[in-house]
């Protein structure tokens, strides 16, 4: 062992940690559906008796339906989190806590971080590699690498403003694991584990393209909306999400940009391997990673300097000077519903079950130029296009564009888009057709039976209170 | 001609929303036994509610012989289908067979005439007889080859270059010509390998058939690429037709576009690549005014 070595046991570097019951523990979610770390550490906590902590966690996933447990111990009463999916939401949403779950975006909870609401007292931040002194990251330089997510962008608010911050790895390499993401100078404690995380689950390996029809004329669509919505020139930025429409997006668009000879100057935040290759071809100058979607991203990260891991706060806090959303010129985003004011639910399920997550939504459709949601009308029987969303997510003030499998829809305080969309021929229509169309189709849903209980607040970027989310 | 399963609503749904010509809703070979009433039901919903816009829709029933034939006319008449696709065709009487039951069921609601007759040739038999199946009745607006069970009668099986089908295509659209009526190609169904599936249908296009049979929206696109007239066509027929109008203006019976003579089937190929231009949308009924 290294002199000043920070190298402990969990336990101890808990008790180091100085945590009381009724503190703030913190986590980010990196390893996706294939973490460890939460599970491992609450754990932990349980057994050592602690009770009434607040689990502040970047997102929560399927994986972390042990929490269930724990909640009804009272070792966790409070949850902050980006997101919900799996046992764990479902509970939730029937009531199993008695205060409600805090959901904010990515950049608000960067925000509320810098600002204080969001007080983290201890932060257990799990890494793909560290060595003894802290300096850690997303990938791994040595043979040993076990878990790598690339970008450690959503710990990065959680390093810089916890009281302690202790270091969780499965690569312990030697001094110094530079270059880093996390400074050990902001690191109290690391830990050796087996494992931070199931590679396996962490990212997709070889991402194919979807075959799923509808997801391709939607992103056909979409593409056709990017191309001609005035934006597509020479230096232009964009962001897309993850799902099948949205990397198809790239695909077309990519067609496009060498067809007419034109370069991208940015692609920013959830960085997939589509990005990386319109990168490597020239086609886009930089990559701003707030998270590696893919073993591909992952491994880009680590060697190329353009590929630039940003943190949350940088990503897409709504007042921080150096936001990288407040140059993005197009964002698209996907939706679970979209209402005829162009208001987005990406949190909870028409069954009123939360499945989901807020993400950089509200960030990236506010800050940007152009915000596209992809998003069929109908899933099934599921309506998608309503008159009014379940829970308010993102305010239709900062969505311009629906596009749907029946035609594009404008919101009417961008006139300058539908003009250059229709002069494109592109099938711009009202956003009441829309929906009056699905309903046409599917009928009207009966309205969800919700209860009395508040079980989550959805918290607006800048720290407002925009919705409520009851028990079902 | 996009085939959906008449038992799977969420695929009725919406399948026109990937802009097919045409719509065929199935009762027969992909609907089980025990699904036949529920099926019915469904497509007759799905016709009766759906706004399918300008897409033609096609039932392919079950054959009269069976329990279920006749009421699927009933149903998908009733419910106002475009076109019923009769399966396994072999003779005309079978067409004048179908054309009386749809009649009855047209008597009763007061809509004679409204429904179509597509048939789809599976046999041997079917083939021999196919200009007498195509001329059955003035209710005929197209015939079809279904390749599996055809190929099943002749004792053989698909193969990649198709030479197993060679006489049934040729013979489909020579007696779909002589009919005057429409003829449309058989499905192919690995999805896996679009290359094989364009080339296909770049040669049943030479063959002479007017449309392809397609099992999944990812197919429409390579359809249409094929079909639809190149610009530089377009731009040749637009002349040609333009020729033959100032010559008939003038008085002239022959024409010459870019020093060479232009007759007869050469203007009615342009008029042709004109029409499905338009019907492709690659050209305006302004633009083809000029």
């Amino acid at each position: 062992m290294m002199r000043h070595s920070k190298l402990t046991s969990l336990e101890e570097a808990i008790r180091r940690s100085g945590l009381r019951d009724g503190m703030t523990i913190s986590f980010h979610h990196h390893f996706r559906g294939g973490d460890k770390v939460v599970n491992l550490v609450v754990d932990k906590l349980a057994e050592m008796g602690f009770k009434g902590l607040h689990l502040a966690a970047s997102s929560l996933s399927d994986v972390h339906a042990p929490l269930i447990d724990h909640i009804r111990a009272g070792v966790i009463t409070k949850i902050s989190t980006s997101g919900l999916r799996g046992a764990l939401a479902d509970a939730i949403s029937h009531g199993l806590m008695e205060e409600p779950v805090v959901f904010r975006s990515h950049g608000g909870r960067g925000s509320a971080i810098a600002s204080g609401e969001l007080h983290i007292d201890v932060a257990f931040l799990g890494a793909s590699s560290a060595d003894e002194l802290g300096n850690a990251c997303g990938y791994s330089r040595s043979e040993n690498a076990k878990s790598i997510c690339g970008s450690l962008g959503y710990a990065l608010p959680d390093a810089q403003y916890a009281e302690h911050v202790v270091v969780i790895t499965d690569d312990l390499v030697p001094f110094p694991n530079m270059p880093r993401s996390i400074s050990a100078s902001l690191v109290e404690s690391v830990v050796l584990v087996d494992s931070v995380g199931d590679s396996s689950k962490i990212s997709a390996g070889a991402i194919r393209d979807s075959k799923n029809p509808r997801d391709i004329l939607l992103a056909k669509s979409a593409a056709k909306v990017v191309i001609n919505s005035g934006y597509f020139e020479d230096g232009f930025s964009i962001q897309t999400g993850t799902g099948g429409a949205s990397l198809a997006v790239v695909k077309y668009i990519r067609e496009e940009m060498i067809s007419r000879g034109i370069k991208a100057s940015f692609a920013l935040g959830g960085i997939t391997a589509h990005m990386v290759k319109l990168h490597e071809e020239g086609l886009i100058g930089r990559l701003i990673d707030v998270q590696s979607f893919d073993k591909v991203a992952a491994e880009s990260i680590k060697s190329d300097p353009f590929h630039q891991e940003v943190s949350s706060i940088e990503y897409a806090s709504g007042e921080h000077k150096g936001s990288a959303t407040h140059a993005l010129d197009i964002v698209i985003l996907s939706a679970l519903e979209v209402d005829t004011d162009f208001n987005v639910n990406v949190l909870v399920g028409s069954d009123g079950i939360i499945r989901g997550a807020i993400g950089g939504h509200q960030d990236t459709a506010a800050d940007s130029a152009l915000s596209i949601i992809v998003c069929p009308l109908l899933r099934g029987r599921i309506p998608c296009v309503v008159p009014k969303v379940t829970t308010l997510i993102t305010p239709g003030a900062s969505v311009d564009v629906v596009v749907t499998e029946y035609g594009i829809a404008v919101n009417p305080s961008r006139p300058d888009v539908a003009e250059r969309l229709r002069k494109a021929g592109l099938k711009v229509v009202d956003i009441h057709d829309l929906a009056a169309k699905a309903r046409s189709i599917i009928g009207t849903p009966d309205p969800l039976p919700f209860g009395e209980k508040i079980v989550g607040v959805v918290m607006n970027r800048d720290g407002s209170l925009l919705d409520y989310i009851r028990n079902i | 001609m996009m085939f959906v399963p008449g038992n799977n609503p969420g695929m009725m749904a919406d399948a026109h929303i990937y802009g097919p010509d045409s719509i065929m809703l199935d009762l027969e070979d992909s609907v089980t036994m025990a699904e036949k009433d529920a099926a019915r039901l469904l497509v007759y919903n799905a016709l009766k509610s759906i706004d399918y816009g300008t897409t033609e829709m096609v039932v392919r029933i079950n054959p009269l012989s069976t329990p279920y034939g006749k009421k699927d006319v009933e149903a998908v008449v009733k419910a106002g289908v475009d076109v019923i696709r009769m399966p396994k065709t072999e003779t005309a009487d079978e067409v004048r067979e179908l054309e009386a039951e749809i009649l009855k069921v047209e008597e009763e609601i007061g809509a004679v005439g409204r429904t179509q007759i597509m048939a789809a040739i599976e046999s041997a038999l079917g083939i021999v007889n196919a200009f007498e199946i195509a001329s059955a009745s003035p209710r005929m607006m197209g015939i079809a080859l279904g390749a599996e069970d055809y190929t099943a009668n002749l004792k053989t099986q698909r193969t990649p270059g198709g030479d197993e089908l060679r006489l049934a295509r040729e013979t489909i659209v020579v007696a779909a010509r002589a009919a005057g009526i429409a003829c449309f190609d058989t499905v192919y169904s690995n999805l896996d390998d679009m290359e094989t599936f364009r080339a296909e249908v770049e040669y049943i296009k030479t063959l002479g058939f007017d449309g392809k049979s397609i099992i999944n929206p990812r197919q429409i696109e390579i359809v249409n690429e094929v079909f639809t007239p190149t610009p530089k066509a377009i731009e040749k027929a637009l002349k040609i037709v333009a020729a033959i109008k100032e010559a008939q203006a003038k008085g002239s019976g022959v024409i010459a576009v870019n020093g060479k003579m232009v007759d007869r089937p050469v203007v009615i190929r342009a008029e042709r690549t004109i029409a499905l231009a338009l019907a492709s949308g690659v050209l305006t009924e302004e633009e083809a005014a000029l």
